[in-house]
Protein backbone atom coordinates (compact mmCIF):
# COMPACT_ATOMS: atom_id res chain seq x y z
CA UNK A 1 0.00 0.00 0.00
CA UNK A 2 2.78 2.27 1.07
CA UNK A 3 4.45 2.02 -2.49
CA UNK A 4 0.93 2.92 -4.58
CA UNK A 5 1.47 6.01 -5.93
CA UNK A 6 -1.87 7.67 -4.25
CA UNK A 7 0.09 6.69 -0.73
CA UNK A 8 3.08 8.84 -2.65
CA UNK A 9 0.91 11.44 -3.55
CA UNK A 10 -1.06 11.88 -0.44
CA UNK A 11 2.18 11.95 1.56
CA UNK A 12 3.53 14.47 -0.07
CA UNK A 13 0.65 16.63 -0.15
CA UNK A 14 0.55 16.33 3.27
CA UNK A 15 4.81 17.06 4.36
CA UNK A 16 4.66 20.04 1.64
CA UNK A 17 1.36 21.55 3.54
CA UNK A 18 2.85 20.73 7.26
CA UNK A 19 6.19 22.13 6.27
CA UNK A 20 5.10 25.16 4.36
CA UNK A 21 2.95 25.81 7.35
CA UNK A 22 5.46 25.87 9.53
CA UNK A 23 7.77 27.86 7.81
CA UNK A 24 5.24 30.17 6.80
CA UNK A 25 4.50 30.35 10.82
CA UNK A 26 8.41 30.91 11.98
CA UNK A 27 8.70 33.82 9.03
CA UNK A 28 5.51 35.68 10.58
CA UNK A 29 6.64 35.38 14.31
CA UNK A 30 10.65 36.16 13.54
CA UNK A 31 9.06 38.71 11.33
CA UNK A 32 9.53 41.76 13.57
CA UNK A 33 12.76 40.99 15.14
CA UNK A 34 14.48 40.71 11.81
CA UNK A 35 12.95 44.11 10.95
CA UNK A 36 14.45 45.41 14.07
CA UNK A 37 17.86 43.69 14.00
CA UNK A 38 18.34 44.83 10.20
CA UNK A 39 17.79 48.18 11.11
CA UNK A 40 19.68 48.42 14.18
CA UNK A 41 22.47 46.94 11.94
CA UNK A 42 22.02 49.79 8.98
CA UNK A 43 21.70 52.81 11.49
CA UNK A 44 24.75 51.37 13.20
CA UNK A 45 26.60 51.07 10.22
CA UNK A 46 25.52 55.14 9.60
CA UNK A 47 26.69 56.76 12.61
CA UNK A 48 30.03 54.39 12.69
CA UNK A 49 31.00 56.60 9.70
CA UNK A 50 31.38 59.63 12.24
CA UNK A 51 31.98 57.97 15.52
CA UNK A 52 32.46 54.90 17.69
CA UNK A 53 29.92 52.34 18.44
CA UNK A 54 30.85 50.07 21.18
CA UNK A 55 29.03 46.92 22.34
CA UNK A 56 25.96 47.62 24.62
CA UNK A 57 25.54 51.81 23.55
CA UNK A 58 21.81 52.72 22.53
CA UNK A 59 22.53 53.17 18.77
CA UNK A 60 18.73 53.49 18.06
CA UNK A 61 18.80 56.78 20.52
CA UNK A 62 21.91 58.03 19.42
CA UNK A 63 20.47 57.65 16.15
CA UNK A 64 17.50 59.55 16.62
CA UNK A 65 18.83 62.22 18.52
CA UNK A 66 21.27 62.89 16.27
CA UNK A 67 20.79 61.56 12.86
CA UNK A 68 18.18 63.75 10.22
CA UNK A 69 17.75 62.13 6.75
CA UNK A 70 16.10 63.36 3.40
CA UNK A 71 16.16 61.68 0.21
CA UNK A 72 17.64 63.94 -3.20
CA UNK A 73 17.59 62.97 -6.26
CA UNK A 74 20.01 63.29 -8.81
CA UNK A 75 19.66 67.10 -9.72
CA UNK A 76 19.99 67.50 -6.06
CA UNK A 77 15.88 68.54 -5.16
CA UNK A 78 14.46 66.74 -1.99
CA UNK A 79 11.95 64.45 -3.13
CA UNK A 80 9.36 62.67 -0.31
CA UNK A 81 7.39 60.62 -2.37
CA UNK A 82 8.35 57.70 -5.10
CA UNK A 83 6.68 57.26 -8.93
CA UNK A 84 3.67 55.72 -7.13
CA UNK A 85 3.27 58.46 -4.74
CA UNK A 86 4.35 56.11 -1.59
CA UNK A 87 6.54 58.38 0.90
CA UNK A 88 10.23 57.55 0.97
CA UNK A 89 12.12 57.05 3.83
CA UNK A 90 16.03 57.48 3.94
CA UNK A 91 16.42 54.61 6.08
CA UNK A 92 14.49 52.76 4.14
CA UNK A 93 16.24 53.22 0.42
CA UNK A 94 17.61 49.99 -0.54
CA UNK A 95 20.85 50.99 -2.11
CA UNK A 96 21.45 48.00 -4.04
CA UNK A 97 17.89 48.14 -6.32
CA UNK A 98 18.90 52.15 -6.61
CA UNK A 99 22.63 50.99 -7.70
CA UNK A 100 21.25 49.09 -10.98
CA UNK A 101 19.39 52.11 -11.91
CA UNK A 102 21.10 54.34 -13.86
CA UNK A 103 22.93 57.35 -12.35
CA UNK A 104 19.92 60.42 -13.14
CA UNK A 105 17.01 57.68 -11.98
CA UNK A 106 18.35 56.41 -8.31
CA UNK A 107 17.41 57.77 -5.39
CA UNK A 108 20.03 59.60 -2.69
CA UNK A 109 19.56 59.08 1.02
CA UNK A 110 21.86 61.86 2.75
CA UNK A 111 21.99 61.48 6.57
CA UNK A 112 22.72 64.28 8.68
CA UNK A 113 24.48 64.03 11.64
CA UNK A 114 23.61 67.17 13.83
CA UNK A 115 25.25 68.70 16.55
CA UNK A 116 24.98 67.95 20.13
CA UNK A 117 24.50 70.83 21.37
CA UNK A 118 23.11 72.47 18.29
CA UNK A 119 20.19 69.84 16.77
CA UNK A 120 20.03 72.29 14.38
CA UNK A 121 23.28 72.65 13.04
CA UNK A 122 25.09 70.08 11.01
CA UNK A 123 28.12 68.71 12.13
CA UNK A 124 28.50 65.83 8.79
CA UNK A 125 26.42 64.76 5.55
CA UNK A 126 26.43 60.93 5.50
CA UNK A 127 26.12 59.74 2.43
CA UNK A 128 25.95 55.62 1.09
CA UNK A 129 28.09 54.42 -1.35
CA UNK A 130 28.13 51.21 -3.53
CA UNK A 131 29.89 49.04 -6.09
CA UNK A 132 31.81 46.36 -7.20
CA UNK A 133 34.80 44.99 -5.39
CA UNK A 134 37.08 42.05 -6.65
CA UNK A 135 34.62 39.15 -5.99
CA UNK A 136 31.40 40.86 -5.53
CA UNK A 137 29.66 43.95 -3.94
CA UNK A 138 31.15 46.24 -1.55
CA UNK A 139 29.18 48.97 0.02
CA UNK A 140 29.19 51.67 2.74
CA UNK A 141 29.21 54.96 4.08
CA UNK A 142 31.43 58.06 3.79
CA UNK A 143 30.58 60.90 5.92
CA UNK A 144 31.98 64.61 5.03
CA UNK A 145 31.93 67.84 7.26
CA UNK A 146 29.35 70.52 7.26
CA UNK A 147 31.96 72.19 4.57
CA UNK A 148 31.67 69.53 2.21
CA UNK A 149 35.36 69.23 1.72
CA UNK A 150 36.75 66.28 3.20
CA UNK A 151 36.16 63.16 4.55
CA UNK A 152 35.34 63.06 8.21
CA UNK A 153 34.98 58.83 8.32
CA UNK A 154 34.10 55.86 5.90
CA UNK A 155 32.62 52.29 6.83
CA UNK A 156 33.58 49.75 4.34
CA UNK A 157 32.15 46.09 4.03
CA UNK A 158 31.90 43.60 1.78
CA UNK A 159 30.35 40.64 0.45
CA UNK A 160 33.20 38.17 -0.50
CA UNK A 161 36.64 39.80 -0.94
CA UNK A 162 39.40 37.93 -0.17
CA UNK A 163 40.17 37.71 3.47
CA UNK A 164 43.16 38.82 4.59
CA UNK A 165 43.71 41.03 1.47
CA UNK A 166 40.65 42.56 -0.04
CA UNK A 167 38.70 41.82 2.86
CA UNK A 168 40.72 44.34 5.17
CA UNK A 169 38.97 47.11 3.63
CA UNK A 170 36.25 46.62 6.42
CA UNK A 171 38.99 46.92 9.68
CA UNK A 172 38.50 50.23 11.35
CA UNK A 173 43.05 50.45 10.25
CA UNK A 174 42.35 50.85 7.10
CA UNK A 175 39.23 53.41 6.99
CA UNK A 176 40.81 54.93 9.21
CA UNK A 177 43.55 56.00 6.21
CA UNK A 178 41.02 58.37 5.29
CA UNK A 179 40.25 60.56 7.63
CA UNK A 180 40.68 64.46 7.12
CA UNK A 181 41.59 63.68 3.04
CA UNK A 182 39.93 65.90 0.66
CA UNK A 183 37.73 65.38 -1.96
CA UNK A 184 38.09 68.27 -4.29
CA UNK A 185 41.55 70.09 -5.60
CA UNK A 186 42.56 73.70 -5.01
CA UNK A 187 40.59 74.47 -7.93
CA UNK A 188 37.43 73.31 -6.78
CA UNK A 189 36.76 70.04 -8.81
CA UNK A 190 36.31 67.33 -7.64
CA UNK A 191 38.56 64.20 -7.42
CA UNK A 192 37.75 62.17 -4.70
CA UNK A 193 40.53 60.50 -2.75
CA UNK A 194 42.12 56.97 -4.16
CA UNK A 195 44.31 54.07 -2.75
CA UNK A 196 47.10 53.84 -4.52
CA UNK A 197 48.32 50.43 -5.77
CA UNK A 198 51.07 49.13 -3.23
CA UNK A 199 51.26 49.16 0.38
CA UNK A 200 54.27 51.59 1.85
CA UNK A 201 53.16 52.90 5.16
CA UNK A 202 54.30 56.89 3.84
CA UNK A 203 52.50 59.64 4.84
CA UNK A 204 50.38 60.79 1.31
CA UNK A 205 49.02 64.27 -0.18
CA UNK A 206 45.30 64.86 0.36
CA UNK A 207 43.89 63.17 -1.96
CA UNK A 208 45.49 59.69 -1.56
CA UNK A 209 45.92 56.92 0.64
CA UNK A 210 47.74 53.98 1.08
CA UNK A 211 46.41 50.83 -0.96
CA UNK A 212 46.48 47.49 0.30
CA UNK A 213 48.97 45.05 -0.56
CA UNK A 214 47.67 42.04 -2.59
CA UNK A 215 43.86 43.89 -3.46
CA UNK A 216 44.68 45.97 -5.84
CA UNK A 217 41.66 45.59 -7.90
CA UNK A 218 39.80 45.63 -4.04
CA UNK A 219 41.27 49.33 -3.71
CA UNK A 220 40.55 50.21 -7.54
CA UNK A 221 36.67 48.94 -6.77
CA UNK A 222 36.60 51.35 -3.21
CA UNK A 223 38.13 54.34 -5.34
CA UNK A 224 35.20 53.92 -8.53
CA UNK A 225 32.73 53.39 -5.49
CA UNK A 226 34.09 56.85 -3.79
CA UNK A 227 34.31 58.70 -6.80
CA UNK A 228 31.12 57.95 -8.83
CA UNK A 229 28.92 58.38 -5.71
CA UNK A 230 30.19 61.69 -4.34
CA UNK A 231 30.40 62.83 -7.76
CA UNK A 232 26.19 61.91 -7.97
CA UNK A 233 25.91 64.05 -5.01
CA UNK A 234 27.33 66.92 -7.23
CA UNK A 235 24.13 68.65 -7.89
CA UNK A 236 22.70 68.55 -3.79
CA UNK A 237 26.27 69.82 -2.54
CA UNK A 238 26.06 72.89 -4.62
CA UNK A 239 22.18 73.70 -3.03
CA UNK A 240 23.81 73.60 0.25
CA UNK A 241 27.27 75.26 -0.22
CA UNK A 242 27.18 77.28 -3.84
CA UNK A 243 30.46 78.36 -3.53
CA UNK A 244 32.00 74.78 -3.37
CA UNK A 245 31.57 72.74 -7.11
CA UNK A 246 32.71 74.22 -9.97
CA UNK B 1 5.85 -21.51 29.76
CA UNK B 2 7.46 -21.23 26.48
CA UNK B 3 5.54 -18.61 25.03
CA UNK B 4 6.54 -16.53 28.24
CA UNK B 5 10.38 -16.98 28.35
CA UNK B 6 10.14 -16.28 24.35
CA UNK B 7 8.73 -12.89 25.31
CA UNK B 8 10.77 -12.09 27.86
CA UNK B 9 13.70 -11.16 26.05
CA UNK B 10 11.12 -8.83 23.88
CA UNK B 11 10.20 -6.80 27.38
CA UNK B 12 14.07 -6.44 28.82
CA UNK B 13 14.90 -4.45 24.73
CA UNK B 14 11.90 -2.27 25.92
CA UNK B 15 13.32 -1.03 28.99
CA UNK B 16 17.06 -0.89 27.85
CA UNK B 17 19.23 1.59 30.29
CA UNK B 18 19.03 4.91 29.03
CA UNK B 19 22.68 5.30 28.41
CA UNK B 20 23.39 1.57 27.74
CA UNK B 21 26.84 0.65 26.63
CA UNK B 22 25.47 0.15 23.23
CA UNK B 23 23.48 3.45 23.10
CA UNK B 24 26.96 5.20 24.46
CA UNK B 25 28.56 3.70 21.20
CA UNK B 26 26.53 5.05 19.46
CA UNK B 27 27.36 8.33 21.13
CA UNK B 28 31.34 7.94 21.32
CA UNK B 29 32.05 6.35 17.53
CA UNK B 30 31.52 9.41 15.89
CA UNK B 31 33.52 11.28 18.11
CA UNK B 32 36.46 9.62 17.27
CA UNK B 33 36.89 6.13 15.68
CA UNK B 34 33.92 7.03 13.19
CA UNK B 35 34.50 10.76 12.69
CA UNK B 36 32.51 12.00 9.73
CA UNK B 37 35.10 14.78 9.23
CA UNK B 38 39.00 12.89 10.05
CA UNK B 39 37.56 9.18 9.42
CA UNK B 40 34.74 9.47 6.56
CA UNK B 41 35.94 12.68 5.01
CA UNK B 42 32.37 14.52 5.31
CA UNK B 43 31.13 17.83 5.20
CA UNK B 44 34.84 19.23 4.53
CA UNK B 45 33.70 22.33 2.45
CA UNK B 46 32.42 24.04 5.83
CA UNK B 47 34.86 22.85 7.86
CA UNK B 48 37.29 25.12 5.68
CA UNK B 49 34.93 27.86 5.04
CA UNK B 50 33.61 28.97 8.65
CA UNK B 51 36.67 28.27 10.41
CA UNK B 52 38.50 31.62 10.49
CA UNK B 53 37.33 32.46 13.67
CA UNK B 54 36.22 30.88 16.33
CA UNK B 55 32.52 32.84 17.24
CA UNK B 56 31.25 31.97 13.92
CA UNK B 57 32.42 28.20 14.50
CA UNK B 58 30.94 27.97 17.24
CA UNK B 59 27.61 28.98 15.59
CA UNK B 60 28.08 26.69 13.15
CA UNK B 61 29.03 23.86 15.14
CA UNK B 62 25.60 24.63 17.54
CA UNK B 63 23.26 25.30 14.00
CA UNK B 64 24.76 21.63 12.52
CA UNK B 65 24.45 19.67 15.60
CA UNK B 66 20.41 21.08 15.92
CA UNK B 67 19.82 19.96 12.36
CA UNK B 68 21.15 16.86 12.64
CA UNK B 69 19.94 15.62 15.76
CA UNK B 70 16.31 17.28 14.89
CA UNK B 71 16.54 15.57 11.52
CA UNK B 72 17.37 12.26 12.69
CA UNK B 73 14.55 12.56 15.40
CA UNK B 74 11.62 14.00 12.68
CA UNK B 75 12.85 11.26 9.95
CA UNK B 76 12.94 8.11 12.73
CA UNK B 77 9.63 9.14 14.07
CA UNK B 78 8.02 8.98 10.68
CA UNK B 79 10.90 6.44 8.90
CA UNK B 80 7.66 4.14 8.33
CA UNK B 81 5.45 5.85 6.78
CA UNK B 82 8.08 7.44 4.40
CA UNK B 83 7.12 5.85 1.16
CA UNK B 84 10.91 4.33 0.08
CA UNK B 85 10.40 5.95 -3.38
CA UNK B 86 10.55 9.56 -2.25
CA UNK B 87 12.69 9.49 0.77
CA UNK B 88 15.24 11.51 -0.48
CA UNK B 89 13.11 14.05 -1.06
CA UNK B 90 11.52 13.91 2.23
CA UNK B 91 14.67 13.71 4.06
CA UNK B 92 15.83 16.85 1.90
CA UNK B 93 12.60 18.74 2.74
CA UNK B 94 13.09 18.51 6.37
CA UNK B 95 17.03 19.21 6.71
CA UNK B 96 16.06 22.11 4.62
CA UNK B 97 12.77 23.35 6.66
CA UNK B 98 15.32 23.01 10.05
CA UNK B 99 18.38 25.04 8.39
CA UNK B 100 15.59 27.90 7.02
CA UNK B 101 14.02 27.74 10.87
CA UNK B 102 18.04 28.47 11.91
CA UNK B 103 18.81 31.07 9.56
CA UNK B 104 15.64 32.57 10.34
CA UNK B 105 16.51 33.10 14.04
CA UNK B 106 19.99 33.91 13.53
CA UNK B 107 18.93 36.49 10.90
CA UNK B 108 16.15 38.01 13.76
CA UNK B 109 18.18 37.69 16.82
CA UNK B 110 22.21 37.84 15.99
CA UNK B 111 22.16 39.48 12.81
CA UNK B 112 26.13 40.13 13.17
CA UNK B 113 26.56 36.65 12.81
CA UNK B 114 23.93 36.26 9.68
CA UNK B 115 26.14 38.72 7.82
CA UNK B 116 29.29 36.53 8.48
CA UNK B 117 27.71 32.81 8.17
CA UNK B 118 25.38 33.82 5.91
CA UNK B 119 25.60 31.28 2.80
CA UNK B 120 27.02 28.58 4.86
CA UNK B 121 24.02 28.19 6.91
CA UNK B 122 21.97 27.82 4.09
CA UNK B 123 24.86 25.08 2.80
CA UNK B 124 24.16 22.71 5.42
CA UNK B 125 21.01 21.50 3.66
CA UNK B 126 23.65 20.06 1.24
CA UNK B 127 25.90 18.71 4.34
CA UNK B 128 26.41 15.51 3.45
CA UNK B 129 27.26 14.24 7.16
CA UNK B 130 23.65 15.52 7.97
CA UNK B 131 22.33 13.40 4.76
CA UNK B 132 24.57 10.27 5.43
CA UNK B 133 22.93 10.08 8.95
CA UNK B 134 19.26 9.84 7.80
CA UNK B 135 19.93 7.79 4.94
CA UNK B 136 21.90 5.53 6.92
CA UNK B 137 21.09 5.08 10.60
CA UNK B 138 17.34 7.39 11.03
CA UNK B 139 15.59 5.47 8.46
CA UNK B 140 16.27 2.03 10.00
CA UNK B 141 16.46 2.60 13.82
CA UNK B 142 14.43 4.02 16.98
CA UNK B 143 13.59 7.69 17.57
CA UNK B 144 16.13 7.81 20.86
CA UNK B 145 18.83 5.90 19.02
CA UNK B 146 18.18 8.34 16.67
CA UNK B 147 18.63 11.41 18.74
CA UNK B 148 21.74 9.78 20.06
CA UNK B 149 22.80 9.36 16.97
CA UNK B 150 22.63 12.85 15.83
CA UNK B 151 24.42 14.16 18.89
CA UNK B 152 27.25 11.93 18.17
CA UNK B 153 28.06 12.91 14.71
CA UNK B 154 26.95 16.63 15.31
CA UNK B 155 29.70 17.00 18.36
CA UNK B 156 32.23 14.57 16.38
CA UNK B 157 31.91 17.98 13.61
CA UNK B 158 31.96 19.89 15.71
CA UNK B 159 34.70 19.45 18.02
CA UNK B 160 36.82 19.15 14.33
CA UNK B 161 35.66 22.43 13.09
CA UNK B 162 36.06 24.20 16.69
CA UNK B 163 39.77 22.56 16.82
CA UNK B 164 40.63 23.99 13.32
CA UNK B 165 39.04 27.13 13.85
CA UNK B 166 41.30 27.39 17.35
CA UNK B 167 44.52 27.17 15.60
CA UNK B 168 43.66 29.19 12.40
CA UNK B 169 41.91 31.94 14.51
CA UNK B 170 45.43 31.93 16.97
CA UNK B 171 47.77 31.76 14.44
CA UNK B 172 46.16 33.79 11.78
CA UNK B 173 44.46 36.56 13.98
CA UNK B 174 46.40 36.36 17.08
CA UNK B 175 43.00 35.55 18.93
CA UNK B 176 41.00 33.51 20.38
CA UNK B 177 37.17 34.17 20.53
CA UNK B 178 38.60 37.42 19.69
CA UNK B 179 40.43 37.78 22.59
CA UNK B 180 44.00 38.65 21.94
CA UNK B 181 46.18 36.20 23.71
CA UNK B 182 49.36 37.36 22.25
CA UNK B 183 49.17 40.73 23.27
CA UNK B 184 47.64 39.80 26.81
CA UNK B 185 50.71 38.41 27.43
CA UNK B 186 52.95 40.95 26.67
CA UNK B 187 54.25 39.37 22.96
CA UNK B 188 52.47 42.42 20.69
CA UNK B 189 54.39 41.63 17.78
CA UNK B 190 53.01 38.56 17.57
CA UNK B 191 53.58 37.60 13.98
CA UNK B 192 50.15 36.56 11.94
CA UNK B 193 50.33 33.91 9.73
CA UNK B 194 48.60 34.81 6.62
CA UNK B 195 47.97 31.02 5.14
CA UNK B 196 46.20 30.36 8.36
CA UNK B 197 43.16 33.36 7.11
CA UNK B 198 43.06 31.37 3.97
CA UNK B 199 41.35 27.96 2.71
CA UNK B 200 44.71 26.39 2.59
CA UNK B 201 45.40 27.21 6.08
CA UNK B 202 42.64 24.88 7.29
CA UNK B 203 43.45 21.78 5.04
CA UNK B 204 46.81 21.75 6.39
CA UNK B 205 45.46 22.50 10.35
CA UNK B 206 43.05 19.28 9.43
CA UNK B 207 45.76 17.28 8.05
CA UNK B 208 47.82 17.23 10.79
CA UNK B 209 44.71 16.63 12.69
CA UNK B 210 43.84 13.20 11.16
CA UNK B 211 47.63 12.98 10.90
CA UNK B 212 47.53 12.58 14.99
CA UNK B 213 44.44 10.88 14.85
CA UNK B 214 45.24 8.30 13.09
CA UNK B 215 48.45 7.54 14.33
CA UNK B 216 47.06 7.37 17.68
CA UNK B 217 43.64 5.21 16.59
CA UNK B 218 46.32 3.42 14.06
CA UNK B 219 43.32 3.37 11.46
CA UNK B 220 44.62 2.60 8.18
CA UNK B 221 42.04 3.37 4.47
CA UNK B 222 41.05 0.20 2.17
Amino acid sequence: MQQSNGYIIIFTVITTIIIGGALSFTSQVLGPAQKRSIELDTKSQILKAVMEIKEGDDVLGIYDQRIKSLVVDYNGNEITTNAKGAPIVAEEVNILKNYKKSAEDREYPVFMFMSESNPDEVESYILPIYGAGLWDKIWGFVALDKSLQSIQGVVFDHKGETPGLGARISDKEVQDRFKNKKIYDQGGSLVSVSMLKGEKGEPLGDHHVDGLSGATLTAKGVNDMLLRYLGSYQAYFKKINPDLVK
Amino acid sequence: MSTETLEQPVVKKETEALLSKRRKKIISDPLNDDNPITIQVLGICSALAVTVKMEPTLIMSIAVVFVIVFANLIISLIRNLIPTRVRIIVQLAVIASLVTLVSEVLKAYNYEMYKVLGAFVGLIITNCIVMGRLEAFAMGNKPYDSLLDGLGSGFGYAWIILAVAFARELFGSGSVFDFKVFEAIGWETFPKNGLMVDSIGAFMVLGVIIWIQRTKTGYVEH
